[in-house]
This record gives structure tokens, C-alpha cells and sequence, in this order.
């Protein structure tokens, strides 16, 4: 580096630098705010069953395993579009009846391929996860993921 | 060694090996679930190792970071701490915390946020253990000499502490859920850990290349600013495809491309420190691990990410085993390594020897590094492979997985090279001193003047 930059013009860019970008990345994630909850999502059918099966995903951390729109562990199938693939946005008492089918009958036991365990949730349960990913599977994703197989 | 209380770092670093045992064990476990997946399935489920696994390293990671600013922050600021004893009860607070995380853990104890599965009061514990280590070294530099490296580390671990307290907010809304927990995950590991990282590593090449310290730290403002330049912005990547806004798509792939740049100059300026340095430092360990770390952070952080970090290549690759292949390898090039390297340097100094076990060091540090990059490589493959199957043939993810099975079992063999090399640099590092290496007063002959 040449003597002409010096450690304080250094010191200056970087604390100018800095401030300015986290200011504009602020300001950039207020205006995403603003955007997730009038656009990205649907507020209103932010229902208090979608709050509770929110907490039951939270509760047996689905999320160690799974993916839920591309974030997660990579360990077992995406979960954001599993509502359209289980054909919930046509025919949503299927996709229910299909959701609480699969729940209770983990862990497969099948030898060589992965096990989900057990996680005795009650149909109280299952019908409010059923409803937070069915409120999922409507975020306005960009057209993300690009084949229904997540 | 210059002062007493920097001794406080030795329980930190031999808390940090600990929990990175833990890591590394339950890591190699979950490789096995996924080549046997039918090995512990009910007893200690995949979520759960994995949980651990994630949750160990981010610890043992910032417990090494803890140490490593005890160790040079009264060196750099020329005073004893400012209270040795709160460091100390510092210490027994967080590895009660951490390891009551993970006991919890096995009886299904937690939260269900990816990374911050901690139940609420572990991370008010974090939260008083990180104030009383704020408060700590900060009045340890007021007090002292300010270097551009103090005022670094100090702001990027401050910057840790605050960016932590967004793991408190959890809106029912999916989609701010996760644009803010993005404020915790990638404020750290792509923002204000770099400076901590860039900061220890200044450190480390001052003190082994002899380079004069001015040169040293106009570097580490550079290196920062684009740190932070890029990396602030580069957030967007993340912001692609979960209910926020189309800009991001550009702004994502613009800035996290420049990400690359910090990395990028961090390998320039080891290297260029060390050849211009010329001192013949005895602890040629430390030394490699100091310019392995930039190395293997560029490819795994720099090179890596670049990979998927473009809109539309992440379109087809999210969340897929590139991602897993590019978490591996960046953290261990750029926390890992920087870790390994600080400890590797102080621990001869906090023992009051030379520096020994060398050769056995620099085993540990190829077999490690060499097991890291098969791993990051059959990741790779494994995720081009799932990305066309799954993403492009659209075929069910189950079957696309036991397609590329063969590829897991390469992961699990590159995991236990990893593991054999941790069990090595244990022992060169925590292992009897040979009877050469005990002259005592060596610590002072091996740290000359800057």
C-alpha cells in the first residue's frame, strides 16, 4: 500500500464506510418490513391456529431436519410447499387428513431409509400445523422453489 | 507472556477444546445417521444431534474468541486485565450455560429457531455473560494503550453482543422471523465476527512476522471496511426467496459477491507479512495455522459462497448440500482455523515453555484441513447432483437422496480424518512438554520487542 494512504484516511473510510452502509441495509430491511407484512404476506389470515402451529413446529424443531423455504438442515424433505404438494390448495381437507396420516405413522421403522420420530402430537396440533404451512405455502416466494419436489 | 492475568485465557481455551470434542463426536455421529439412518433413531434423533453439533461449535467458537481477547488485549493495551476474578466467574457462567444447552438438548429441552434453540434463559445468561466481558476489557483498554486492534475486536465483540439480542424477537409472521433472524446468524458470522477474526489474525502476524505495526494496521482497516462494506448488504443473499422484497435479488448478488474481497485481501496480507517479515519465528505452527486460516477462509467463505451466492444460481441451489458443503468449509477457514491458530500460539506462552509438539501440530493442521476439503468437495458434488435431479428434473427428494448416498459415505470418512487430526492437535497442544522445550524463561526470549 502506498504512503499516500494513510492509516487515518484508512480509519476514516472504514468508520464512514460502515456507518453509511449499515444505515442504508437498516433502512432497506424497514422498507422489507413494511413489504413482508402488506405484500410478501398474508396478514390477515394470520390466525391465532397459525401462531400455535407455528409454536408446535418451533417445539419439536422440525426445522433440524427439514427446510423451510430453502433454510433449515438438509436432512429431509422442504417443508414450504408441502401444502401444495400434499394438493392442500385444492382440496385442503385431503391435505389434513394426509398431514395427520403421515404424523402418526412415524417413525416408518423401515430399514436403510430415514426415520422421522414419533412426536404424539395431539389433532389440535396437527390442525394448527396444518394451518401454519398451509399460511406458508402462500408467501410471496419469488416463484421459489422451481420444481414442486421442493 | 507479558502479564499475569492473561492466564484467565487458559480456562477458555481448554473450555472451547472441550466443547469442540463435543462438536466434532456428534458431527461424526450425524455423518453415521445419514449413511445408517436408522442408527439412533429414536434414542437421539437427527434434529438433536444436529442441534448439538451446530450449537457446541458456535459456543466453543465464541468461548475461543472470549480467551483469545484476555490473551492479547492486556498485551496490546500494556495492563493487567481489569478484573481478572469477574473473568474467571465469567467463565463458570457460560460453560454452566452451555452445558446445561446441551444436556437439555438430549432431553429435548429447547427452542425451535435454527441456531437459537436455546430456552430463554440460557440466552439472558449469554446476555449477562457477554456484559460482564464487554465491561472487562473494555475498561481494560480505556485504561490502557489503544491499538487499531483492540478497537476492532472490542467492536466486533461488541457487535456480537448486540446483534445477539435480536434472537429475542419472534414475530408470529414467518417471513420477519426470518429476515430478522438474519440480523443474529449473518450480522455474525458475515459481518462483526470478521472483524474479531481480521483483528486476532493482525495480532497474531505483529507478533510472528515482526512486519511494523503500522503497515500491520492500515491493512486491518482495509480488510474491515470491505468486511463490513460488503458484507452488510451482502445480508440480501439471504432475502431472495422468503416473502421480501424482488430488490434484494440484485442487491444480494451485487454486494455478496464483493464479499469475496475481504478473504480475498486477508490471504494477500498474511502472506505478504510473513515473506516481508523475515522474523525466523520459533512456533511454526501457529504460523501455519495463521495462513491456513486466511487460505482455507477464502475458498470456504469467499470461493464457496460466491458459488451459490447469485440470485439466479441460488434459485437452483437454496438449501441444498452446497449450502452444507459452504457452511463446513467457512467455518472452519475462518473460525476454526483462527481459533486453532490463536491457541496455538499462546499456549506455549500461558505454560511458560518454547514452543513444542510442533511437528505433531502441523500433522494435525493437514489432516484437518486435508479432511475438510474432501468433506467440502463430496458435499459439492453431492449438491450439484441433488441441485439437477431435485431442482431441474424435479424428482421426489427421498429418491434424489439415496441417489447420491455414496457421496455421504466420502463425507463420513473426510469427518473422521477431522477427527483423528482434532485428537492430534489435543495432544500437541495440551500434552506433556518435552524436557527440551522447559527452559524457563523462554517466554520473554521468544516474544521480542515489536
Amino acid at each position: 500500500m502506498t504512503e499516500r494512504f494513510t492509516k487515518a484516511a484508512a480509519r476514516n473510510i472504514f468508520y464512514g464506510g460502515s456507518l453509511f452502509f449499515f444505515a442504508a441495509f437498516v433502512s432497506l430491511t424497514a422498507a422489507s418490513h413494511i413489504y413482508v407484512v402488506n405484500t410478501g404476506t398474508d396478514s390477515k389470515g394470520l390466525t391465532d391456529s397459525v401462531a400455535r402451529g407455528k409454536h408446535v413446529w418451533e417445539k419439536n424443531s422440525c426445522i433440524n431436519c427439514h427446510t423451510l423455504l430453502g433454510e433449515g438442515a438438509y436432512f429431509a424433505p422442504e417443508l414450504g410447499n408441502v401444502w401444495i404438494r400434499y394438493g392442500g390448495d385444492k382440496d385442503a381437507e385431503g391435505a389434513r387428513a394426509a398431514l395427520a396420516g403421515w404424523m402418526a405413522a412415524q417413525p416408518s421403522g423401515i430399514e436403510g431409509r430415514r426415520q422421522m420420530p414419533q412426536f404424539n402430537l395431539t389433532e389440535q396440533e396437527v390442525n394448527d400445523l396444518a394451518a401454519f404451512l398451509e399460511w406458508t405455502s402462500r408467501i410471496n416466494t419469488q416463484n421459489w422453489p422451481p420444481k414442486i419436489s421442493g | 507472556m507479558k502479564y499475569e492475568s492473561q492466564k484467565v485465557a487458559l480456562p477458555y481455551f481448554y473450555g472451547a477444546l472441550a466443547l469442540f470434542g463435543v462438536q466434532l463426536l456428534v458431527g461424526l455421529l450425524a455423518g453415521i445417521v445419514y449413511v445408517l439412518p436408522n442408527v439412533l433413531s429414536e434414542l437421539l434423533p437427527f434434529n438433536i444431534l444436529r442441534m448439538i453439533h451446530t450449537n457446541a461449535l458456535i459456543v466453543w467458537l465464541l468461548m475461543g474468541f472470549f480467551g483469545a481477547a484476555y490473551y492479547l488485549i492486556p498485551e496490546e493495551a500494556e495492563r493487567e486485565l481489569h478484573c481478572p476474578k469477574l473473568a474467571y466467574i465469567q467463565f463458570g457462567l457460560f460453560m454452566f450455560a452451555a452445558l446445561a444447552a446441551v444436556v437439555g438438548y438430549v432431553f429435548r429441552i429447547h427452542e425451535g429457531r435454527e441456531f437459537l434453540e436455546q430456552p430463554t434463559w440460557i440466552k439472558v445468561a449469554i446476555v449477562v455473560v457477554a456484559l460482564m466481558f464487554l465491561y472487562n476489557i473494555s475498561m481494560t483498554v480505556l485504561k490502557g494503550r489503544r491499538t487499531v486492534i483492540t478497537n476492532i475486536l472490542v467492536m466486533g465483540l461488541w457487535g456480537i453482543a448486540l446483534f445477539f439480542l435480536f434472537s429475542f424477537y419472534n414475530p408470529t409472521n414467518l417471513a420477519l422471523d426470518k429476515m430478522y433472524w438474519w440480523y443474529v446468524v449473518h450480522l455474525w458470522v458475515e459481518g462483526v465476527w470478521e472483524l474479531v477474526m481480521a483483528s486476532i489474525l493482525a495480532f497474531l502476524m505483529i507478533k510472528m512476522t515482526g512486519v511494523d505495526r503500522e503497515i500491520v494496521e492500515k491493512w486491518l482497516y482495509a480488510i474491515v471496511g470491505l468486511a463490513l462494506f460488503s458484507g452488510l448488504l451482502g445480508t440480501g443473499h439471504h432475502y431472495y426467496w422468503i416473502g421480501t422484497p424482488g430488490y434484494w435479488q440484485w442487491i444480494g448478488s451485487l454486494f455478496s459477491t464483493l464479499e469475496v474481497a475481504p478473504f480475498f485481501f486477508m490471504v494477500v496480507f498474511a502472506v505478504k507479512m510473513v515473506l516481508k517479515g523475515g522474523r525466523d519465528h520459533p512456533n511454526k505452527a501457529a504460523l501455519l495455522w495463521s495462513v491456513g486460516c486466511a487460505v482455507t477462509a477464502f475458498f470456504g467463505a469467499g470461493v464457496w459462497g460466491f458459488l451459490h451466492t447469485l440470485s439466479w444460481v441460488n434459485y437452483y441451489t437454496h438449501g441444498t448440500q452446497v449450502t452444507a458443503a459452504h457452511g463446513h468449509l467457512a467455518f472452519f477457514g475462518a473460525y476454526v482455523m483462527i481459533n486453532l491458530a490463536i491457541f496455538s500460539y499462546a499456549m506455549p506462552h500461558l505454560r511458560g515453555v518454547a514452543p513444542y509438539h510442533q511437528t505433531l501440530n502441523k500433522a494435525s493442521f493437514w489432516l484437518m484441513t486435508g479432511g475438510m476439503s474432501v468433506m467440502t468437495f463430496a458435499l459439492t458434488f453431492a449438491g450439484v447432483v441433488q441441485v439437477h435431479l431435485q431442482r431441474v428434473m424435479g424428482m421426489d427428494y427421498m429418491t434424489v437422496q439415496a441417489e447420491i448416498a455414496p457421496f455421504y459415505w466420502v463425507r463420513l470418512a473426510a469427518g473422521a480424518a477431522v477427527f483423528i487430526g482434532a485428537v492430534l492437535y489435543l495432544y500437541a497442544l495440551l500434552g506433556p512438554v518435552p524436557a527440551s522445550r522447559r527452559t524457563t524463561g523462554i517466554g520473554a526470549a521468544v516474544q521480542p520487542a515489536e
